[in-house]
């Protein structure tokens, strides 16, 4: 992968973007490195740093050993001494043994230093199901780290917004949890070096409407889009679908605005419910536009329950059915 | 799993040298080996074996039943049965050799490569596949042949087989643990944490690490920089390596260290030196990372063509023995052929059943919900809503 040539507005999947994006943050600036299992010679599992190692060096792109506390411990460490890094959790399932590092440390540290450190790191997490793989490939732990003061935590939903969010994120001063929908990971889009980016933590409208608010992030965003096409289609109803873009902090404004128009809200993550990031969402909107609601706000997410084996997946995770059931009792409430 | 599609050409820059000089096992002091790549018995000053022709022909039959179920599993995978593999090739004698060292009180904790112990402990090799299929995370009772689950986060069960032993040795059974790890794990926290527990504890385990040499697409290098098997000594215990191809050395060593860790002489760590000679998974392309040169180097080594070697040579076992071993292959392909795929889906609701082992309300209503959410589309004779 070279990259984008020339400045020129190119097609890519989201593997392909991400990997653009780390390639300009790696020119722009000597002091970022990627760490990782596997990053380097294979290009990571999922093929996002293909190339960075021969192009760039071992210094540069390292293969670290596998430990994922170690591969986050040292990257603070790394940012101690003024480096930039962006490691790469394999999969979201293994980012438990770093967690310690994360919450305890990485997300701590400037606090505790009073500001006189900053913790300019990226931890890059694959993270969702519906691929088909086994235990531990297909969780959704975003939860976990939103919870951490300190700790800001983004999720593009396309190839354009990763590729722009992911330099961004390189650019912060804090550490940032970066989620990519691995099951995204093909989808394409055109990406025009040249364009001006959203601000990091900003939401995003995609799909305007006055029936009903969805707001959903990173793999759910696809999915809501398919089930207001559906809606408008089927139905003649018009759904409204806020990509979050950011977890921590949330954009509640764009939330609240869409939703004193549309007076009801229904929050989509693969993540269970039960104190995930649509509970928070709808605590918050509930707060700030209790008078603007016909109906609660609902949540459809994963369940109470180990993410399932494989081929009962597709019944553990939200689809298009299920967000339309949402609506339904949205609008009938 | 479909993690292989962003592939770009394979890059040639950097790849190790063909052969590396750390695997030249010929230079390793002390490596215990007890048959010869050719096939010849040789002797060590603080291993041996002496075994009868019934348990020569008896650990052949393991090692070529369990690669012909590698392969078929493989096979399975290829045809869409199987979403992933990882494959053994290459580790049948590090497996069936300390697998059939253990003895009926023993217990095993394995990573999610050890078919060939789980064969050599009873386990019905159906069982392995539910987890590979995508029907279940496992699911057999670990305690039926002290075989546990698979674990896939890389050095977890290290600390749970020194566990085990912590219990073993309170309730004073005359049972042993065997950990099984990877090169790749020895780097991790839990691996180390667990050598340290095990020493101050001196639990009855045996830490048996596989070293395949590779770790995915990273080599030992990128894990240790003295050969891990010396690692122990910091940690208080003995280390050995053993010729991970050599199914006897394997058998002696491991037997060995079970006997002392009963007698009460606490942990020891055997790195057994081996090679993996297929890709990490079914997703894995190993041509992105290492020379074919490498492998071939390995062929020779084949743990399987130096038994058969041995037996020849030793007139163990004639044409016929030959010929049933093909056909109890053939037998056992079939019938996991078969058994594959006919494994049913689980029920959706299946999800919900061992969240818990008592009642919690949450997952109660959210099973209720799921049920009926389900049964409004049987209601309405439509599979999807919308
Ligand atoms: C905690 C954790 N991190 C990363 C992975 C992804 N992963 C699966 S296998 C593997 C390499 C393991 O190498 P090794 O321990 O040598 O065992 P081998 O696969 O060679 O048998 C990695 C990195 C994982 N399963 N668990
Ligand atoms: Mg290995």
């Amino acid at each position: 992968m070279a990259g984008i040539s020339g400045g020129k507005p190119t097609q890519m999947t989201m593997a392909q973007a991400i990997n653009a994006g780390l390639r300009r943050a790696l020119e722009d600036d000597a002091k970022t490195l990627i760490m990782g299992e596997d990053v380097g010679k294979l290009g990571g599992v999922f093929r996002v740093t293909d190339g960075l190692q021969k192009d760039f060096g071992e210094d540069r792109v390292v293969d670290t050993p596998l430990a994922e506390s170690g591969i986050v411990g040292t990257a603070i460490g790394l940012a101690l001494a003024g480096y930039r890094p962006v490691v790469e959790i394999q999969f979201d399932g293994f980012v438990y043994p770093a967690y310690d590092q994360i919450v305890s440390q990485l997300a701590k540290m400037h606090a505790r230093a009073l500001g006189h450190v900053k913790m300019p790191v990226v931890v890059r997490i694959p993270y969702g199901g519906g691929i088909g793989a086994v235990e531990h490939h297909s969780e959704s732990p975003e939860a976990y780290f939103a919870h951490t003061a300190g700790l800001r935590v983004v999720s593009p939903s396309n190839p354009v917004d990763a590729y722009w969010m992911i330099q961004q994120a390189i650019k912060s001063d804090d550490p940032v949890v970066y989620f990519e929908p691995k099951r995204r990971y093909w989808t394409k889009a055109e990406i025009d070096p040249a364009a001006a980016p959203d601000p990091l933590h900003s939401a995003r409208v995609v799909r305007e409407g006055t029936d009903c608010t969805l707001v959903a992030y990173g793999p759910m965003v696809q999915t809501c889009l398919d089930a207001a096409g559906a809606a408008a289609a089927d139905d003649g109803r018009n759904l409204e679908v806020i990509d979050l873009r950011s977890l921590s902090p949330v954009d509640f404004d764009t939330i609240e605005a869409s939703v004193k128009r549309t007076g009801r809200l229904v929050v989509v993550h693969e993540a269970p419910t039960f104190l995930g990031m649509g509970s928070e969402i709808a605590a918050r909107i509930t707060e700030r536009c209790f008078y603007h609601l016909e109906a609660p706000v609902l949540r459809v997410g994963g369940y109470h329950s180990p993410y399932p084996p494989s081929r009962i997946e597709e019944e553990y995770l939200p689809d298009l059915d299920r967000v339309l059931d949402a609506v339904d009792r949205s609008l009938a409430w | 799993m479909a993690v292989d599609h962003v592939g770009g050409p394979a890059t040639g820059a950097g790849l190790p040298d063909p052969v590396r000089p750390d695997l030249d096992t010929s230079q390793t002091p002390g490596l215990v080996q007890l048959l010869t790549p050719e096939g010849e018995r040789v002797e060590h000053p603080d291993w041996s074996i002496d075994l009868t022709d019934d348990e020569y022909r008896g650990l052949y039959r393991d090692l070529v039943l369990v690669r012909r179920f590698d392969a078929e599993a493989t096979a399975l995978q290829r045809q869409g049965e199987l979403g992933l593999w990882a494959s053994l090739l290459g580790q049948e004698a590090a497996q069936v050799g300390s697998g059939r060292a253990l003895g009926a009180a023993d217990y095993a904790f394995p990573t999610y490569r050890e078919h060939g112990v789980a064969w050599c402990r009873g386990v019905d090799p159906l069982n392995l596949l539910g987890m590979f299929r995508g029907v279940n995370h496992g699911g057999w009772d670990p305690n039926s042949n002290n075989f546990h689950l698979y674990t896939i986060v890389i050095g977890s069960q290290a600390l749970h087989a020194v566990g085990y032993a912590m219990g073993q040795q309170r309730s004073g059974t005359d049972g042993a643990v065997v950990a099984y790890f990877g090169d790749g794990a020895s780097s991790q926290g839990d691996v180390n944490e667990a050598f340290t527990f095990a020493a101050v504890f001196n639990a009855p385990v045996v830490f048996f690490c596989q070293n395949n040499q590779w770790a995915i697409s990273e080599p030992t290098e990128r894990q240790m920089r003295v050969p891990l098997y010396q690692r122990a000594a910091g940690f208080g215990f003995p280390g050995v390596r053993v010729d991970g191809n050599d199914v006897l050395a394997c058998l002696a060593v491991t037997r060995g260290a079970l006997e002392r860790a009963r007698r009460g002489e606490g942990p020891m760590l055997i790195e057994a030196f081996t090679y993996r000679m297929g890709a990490h998974t079914t997703s894995d392309d190993p041509t992105r990372y290492r020379l074919a040169a490498e492998l071939e180097a390995w062929k020779l080594k084949d743990p399987i063509e130096r038994l058969k070697a041995y037996l020849h040579k030793n007139g163990l076992a004639d044409a016929e023995f030959f010929a049933d071993l093909e056909a109890e292959s053939d037998e056992l392909a079939k019938r996991v052929r078969h058994g594959v795929r006919n494994m049913p889906d689980p029920d959706p609701t299946l999800m919900f059943e061992h969240a818990y082992a008592e009642p919690h309300r949450l997952v109660d209503e959210e099973r209720a919900e799921f049920t009926a959410y389900h049964a409004s589309f049987k209601d309405q004779g439509q599979e999807g809503g919308h």
